[in-house]
């Protein structure tokens, strides 16, 4: 995925809108700040998720972290690789490192989501 | 607004994430924590610990008042000797715990950051009618811990004192660069290594020195993983008011023989009390870590609650260090852990997780 064509969460998700299926990841910045990643809980397939909702939680050496979801629908995959590899999401987070596939109402948008030039402006507000 | 040590300019210039700690902007870390960690495992990690507080004792009652405000036996103690105690309230309950160190005319303490002014306003209590000066040194002077196997091969000749000579727990006055400061073989990882303390304002040099010697600068979270593996306790985790030395499994560190010392009532009673909660190792045996403030079960029966957890980078798997209703404190004791909202299964385990072979 190439990050310009993404679009962003406050809480770090970005996600990708392809017809009716949208993937959802973790920001290269919210990895690079967790660091030591060791284990990704993920939903389960026909879960529903919603807007600003967790859906599950990204746990490092230090802490644990809520995931929230930058979209609402259907999960219909996760990325089960995550499980054996979670380095997959530190090294690759805009490849392999995805989370969650979602099935979205016909007509969802991502614009209530931020562009790139926003959230780097946010992150660059995070940053001290 | 927080202190800083005499490298905190370096640590951000090095990429390292300073967090509040104690009162202190210190660096958790400058790039992963588990590679810090195996650094200090297998060769050796360097630490600004610049934030523990230092503490003097000069005058003819300066024993007599250590032997008041501390549970170990300071007397005891030999020439350069360094001995872990705890400071307790008239409860019984765990204030700090500490490090004494005997010199030849004068005594030292080294106290946990986040209870510094705590602990001189506690002792300053304790110096009416007697003939001692306490002085806290902390900002005038640094403290670097040089940890892991290759700790002391690295440190030879920095200083005018040969510290591979020096026994564990022992501490000696040298000379970096002409000026004073103290070698201690002590440490808070589980490895061998020395503690350096020097004036703040050679903080600087003595740490690229070390860097250019092949030590590599870990942070506090590193600092704490090494710490949990080593089992030692981590005051406002596993040590509290509230927690006595023996429910902390401490008890070699209180000597109820030595005479009268703040607390030794209370601790009489405690010794003696079989319903207090019990410091335990947990193994998790799922994947997620317990972290502070999770519950232990026992059939479904909340018996007590973490006080530290991570995922060990050396074992590779979660531990968790927690009070529990005593017995069922044997080690194989299984039992479940609340791990936010959902239950892992868990094993109580000897501590320490982690021993270093023995060079």
């Amino acid at each position: 995925m190439d990050p310009k064509t993404l679009r962003y969460a406050k809480s770090h998700e970005w996600a990708h809108l392809e017809g009716d299926i949208c993937t959802v990841g973790l920001t290269k910045f919210a990895v690079d700040q967790l660091t030591d990643i060791i284990f990704i809980d993920l939903p389960n397939v026909d879960d529903l998720v919603a807007v600003g909702e967790g859906f599950g939680e990204v746990e490092s050496v230090k802490a644990v972290s809520d995931l929230y979801s930058p979209i609402t629908g259907d999960v219909i995959a996760i990325n089960e690789k995550l499980e054996t590899d979670p380095t997959l999401i530190s090294n690759d987070p805009y490849g392999k490192g995805w989370l969650v596939k979602v099935k979205v109402e016909p007509g969802t948008t991502l614009e209530h989501l931020l562009t790139l030039e926003q959230y780097e402006k946010q992150i660059a507000s995070e940053e001290h | 607004m927080a202190l800083r040590t005499p490298l905190f300019d370096w640590h951000v210039a090095n990429g390292g994430r300073t967090v509040e700690f104690g009162g202190w902007d210190m660096p958790v870390q400058y790039g992963s924590i588990v590679e810090e960690h195996h650094v200090v495992r297998q060769a050796a990690g360097l630490f600004d610990i610049g934030h523990m507080g230092r503490l003097s004792f000069v005058g003819p009652d300066a024993l007599a008042l250590l032997q008041r405000i501390s549970t170990n036996n300071a007397a005891t103690m030999k020439n350069g000797q360094v001995r872990y105690a705890l400071i307790c309230n008239e409860r019984g309950g765990i204030r700090d715990d500490v490090l004494v160190y005997r010199w030849p005319d004068a005594w030292s303490m080294v106290v946990n950051a986040s209870n510094r002014d705590k602990i001189v306003n506690w002792i300053a209590q304790y110096t009416k009618g007697l003939d001692v000066n306490v002085r806290d040194e902390t900002t005038a002077t640094c403290m670097i811990a040089v940890q892991g196997p290759q700790a002391m091969t690295l440190c030879r000749a920095l200083t005018d004192t040969d510290a591979e000579q020096l026994a564990y727990y022992f501490a000696t006055a040298a000379h970096y660069r002409g000026r004073n400061c103290i070698v201690s073989r002590t440490g808070y990882t589980g490895e061998d290594g020395i503690e350096i303390i020097a004036s703040a304002d050679q903080g600087l040099e003595l740490w690229e020195e070390l860097i250019r010697r092949g030590a590599k600068p870990c942070g506090l979270g590193a600092r704490d993983t090494l710490r949990l593996e080593a089992a030692m306790p981590l005051y406002g985790h596993e040590l509290s008011e509230d927690i006595d030395p023996f429910q902390a499994g401490l008890t070699w560190a209180v000597k109820m023989d030595k005479g009268e010392f703040v607390g030794r009532e209370a601790l009489l009673r405690r010794r003696e009390d079989a319903s207090l909660p019990r410091r335990v190792g947990l193994e998790i045996l799922g994947r997620r870590a317990a972290r502070e403030g999770s519950t232990v079960l026992l059939e479904g029966r909340p018996i007590g609650h973490v006080t530290s957890g991570t995922v060990t980078p050396t074992l590779n798997k979660p531990i968790a260090m927690a009070y529990i209703e005593p017995g069922h404190t044997t080690p194989g004791t299984l039992c479940t852990v609340d791990v936010r909202g959902k239950i892992e299964e868990a094993r109580v385990t000897p501590l320490p997780f982690y021993r270093r072979p023995k060079g």
